[in-house]
């Protein structure tokens, strides 16, 4: 994406999100573009990761359950400021993620996924099993976030306060795609070895990457959990980390825009399809399948590469 | 002491059956196309589930399960046929995502179709328990071991004497090399399919009687037979038989011994220390990626 077109992509954004208020004719609709807004920053950073530097993560939803648990928690039982919970969250998020990194990202393909997979899956039996903290099965409630006396309530605010930090977790992700490390990131997903014979050093840079897509993810579970102010064990399962994995591959692998538009379809479906039971997990399947066939670059890639032929 | 012993060894192998005979269906979808089958579970849930649907409709239940199985080897073809041929030369990533896509299809419509109950099938010759020092046995777990033995024999002379198998290993050592002596790669490709569906639904049926179905079931059964499979070293079929056991066994001594709530973690324990230490799982060949 040459440096132009960034910018009008940016402007694109920021134009959509500010006008975006004026379509929305109730707190219903402002519910679920706010949950657009955070899939969408999650979807961002697991993008970097798949997208980017060609590591697939089938674990991500267990980040996101750490991070919704760790303020749910923090916050209802020991009397933590919100803020607070969230950083220490992300810190812990991004501490399990150091720590398996190293042996996790020299696997590769299958190998990769098992792991990520299993990752995730050991992190939502803990939260449904030490029902003490987190209420099980049931799950829990979490009170308000507030931030220095702030409290975040009520759509509206809620809103304006995830639309600039989507676009900020945007400019981000563009630049860094664009910056040394970014074209590294992009050498390890074309050929790992060739990038290692280029000087790229790879592992700490996969760790790098890794680490911070999984703190992206806690910090927003734990918006996600506040915003919600109730989360079960189901934001932690295997079908969230599908679903996740499913907005960046939909809206296209290594477009920082397309994991906006697939956070956006994703998140709209289940409403749309709400009527029918059952469906949802079908259309879901399909959607994975027809785009891997048919669209293999994903919504937003394919787009492009039409509209510049025409 | 030793009943108790005995009793979770017995259910640990009878459990390690099925996640064997799952991952000897990974291992050969592997094998034949390099695919994992995400959607190796929901063949495990489609077995068991259309026999009991079958039973329901007053099918007499030797023949619910012959057309349970031919039901379910028509999906892992048709599965082959409509959404990992068109998508023959995507990479890994895409084909792990497919098969998770289709594994979401599978589920959703037995959900739309047949509910979200727990659903049983009666146990094959009673539910009678055996005695054998101190443990209980059900004899649903005799025809679970019955059966895996038969079919591993089966596969081993399949694989080891029959042209068709000596065509199927020879195209997984070499696919192209395969092609130029004159193996029809496309249709080892499709029998992989519809074999891992059979040995998926055989499992399934099995193990219904003793754990039930439902639409979901096969979520974890699936995870774990992978596990069992990375754990044996994928594509090997020592290691698949070899990992189902151990992880079974394990299992089974965590529930009875450790705790039974976290007796779901593991396998995903067990995984993640194999991955870690021994990537290549137990049995795995040594390969070196080429640039």
């Amino acid at each position: 994406m040459s440096g132009a077109e960034r910018y009008y992509g940016l402007a694109v954004l920021v134009l959509v999100l500010a006008a975006l208020p004026l379509a929305l004719p109730n707190a219903y609709y402002y519910d679920i573009a706010i949950r657009v807004l955070i899939n969408a920053v999650v979807a961002i950073g697991l993008n970097l990761l798949i997208g980017y530097a060609g590591q697939i993560s089938l674990g991500h939803a267990g980040f996101f359950g750490i991070g919704a648990y760790s303020s749910a928690i923090l916050t209802s039982h020991f009397g933590w400021r919100p803020g607070l919970a969230l950083v220490a969250g992300a810190a812990a998020t991004a501490l399990i993620a150091f720590a398996v990194a190293r042996p996790i990202l020299r696997l590769r393909g299958h190998y990769l996924a098992m792991a990520t997979l299993g990752l995730g899956i050991i992190i939502s039996i803990v939260i449904l099993n030490e029902a003490r903290y987190t209420g099980g099965p049931d799950g829990m409630a979490v009170p308000p976030f507030a931030l220095l006396g702030w409290q975040l309530v009520g759509e509206r605010l809620w809103y304006w306060t995830m639309a600039p930090l989507l676009v900020l977790v945007t400019w981000g992700a563009l630049n860094l795609i664009d910056a040394p490390a970014g074209r590294a990131l992009q050498a390890i997903h074309g050929s790992e070895i060739a990038a290692r014979v280029a000087g790229v050093h790879t592992s700490r840079l996969k760790t790098r990457i890794f680490v911070l897509s999984a703190a992206i993810t806690s910090m927003m579970g734990s918006l996600m959990a506040h915003y919600l102010g109730f989360i079960t064990p189901d934001v932690a399962g295997f079908f969230h980390s599908i679903e996740l994995v499913t907005m960046v591959v939909l809206g296209g692998m290594a477009s920082v825009f397309g994991s906006i538009v697939g956070a956006a379809i994703l998140t709209l479906l289940p409403q749309l399809l709400a009527t029918f039971e059952g469906w949802e997990t079908v259309a879901f399947g399909l959607i994975l399948v027809l785009t891997m066939i048919f669209m293999p670059r994903g919504l937003v890639p394919s787009l492009r590469l039409w509209l510049l032929r025409t | 002491m030793l009943a108790e012993f005995i009793q979770f060894l017995f259910s640990g192998i009878t459990i390690g059956s099925i996640y064997a005979l799952a991952a000897l269906g990974f291992g050969i979808i592997y094998n034949a196309s390099g695919v994992i089958n995400f959607a190796q579970g929901e063949f495990i849930m489609l077995g068991g589930m259309s026999a009991v649907v079958l039973t329901a409709a007053g099918l007499p239940l030797p023949l619910a399960i012959l057309v349970a199985v031919a039901v379910v080897a028509v999906v892992g073809l048709l599965l082959e046929k409509l959404a990992i041929e068109p998508a023959r030369n995507a990479d890994i990533v895409a084909l792990i995502i497919i098969t998770i896509g289709v594994s979401l299809v599978l589920r959703g419509l037995v959900q739309v179709l047949f509910g979200k109950n727990t659903r049983a099938l009666p146990a094959f010759s009673g539910e009678q328990a055996l005695h054998l020092l101190g443990a209980t046995i059900l004899p649903q777990s005799l025809w679970v071991l019955g059966t895996t033995v038969v079919i591993v024999a089966a596969l081993a002379w399949f694989f080891g004497r029959t042209r068709f198998g000596k065509g199927m290993l020879a195209t997984s050592y070499n696919r192209l090399a395969a092609q130029l002596v004159g193996i029809n790669t496309r249709r080892i490709l499709l029998a992989a399919f519809g074999l891992s569906a059979v040995l998926g639904a055989v499992g399934g049926i099995l193990i219904t009687p003793i754990t039930y179905t439902s639409y979901d079931a096969g979520i974890m059964l699936g995870l774990k037979g992978f596990v069992a499979a990375t754990v044996g070293g994928l594509g090997s079929g020592v290691g698949a038989i070899v990992g189902g056991l151990l992880l079974g066994i394990t299992e089974a001594m965590t529930a009875g011994y450790v705790s039974s709530a976290y007796k779901d973690a593991v396998a995903f324990v067990l995984i993640l220390l194999v991955l870690f230490f021994m990537p290549r799982g137990l049995f795995g060949a040594k390969v070196s990626e080429r640039v």
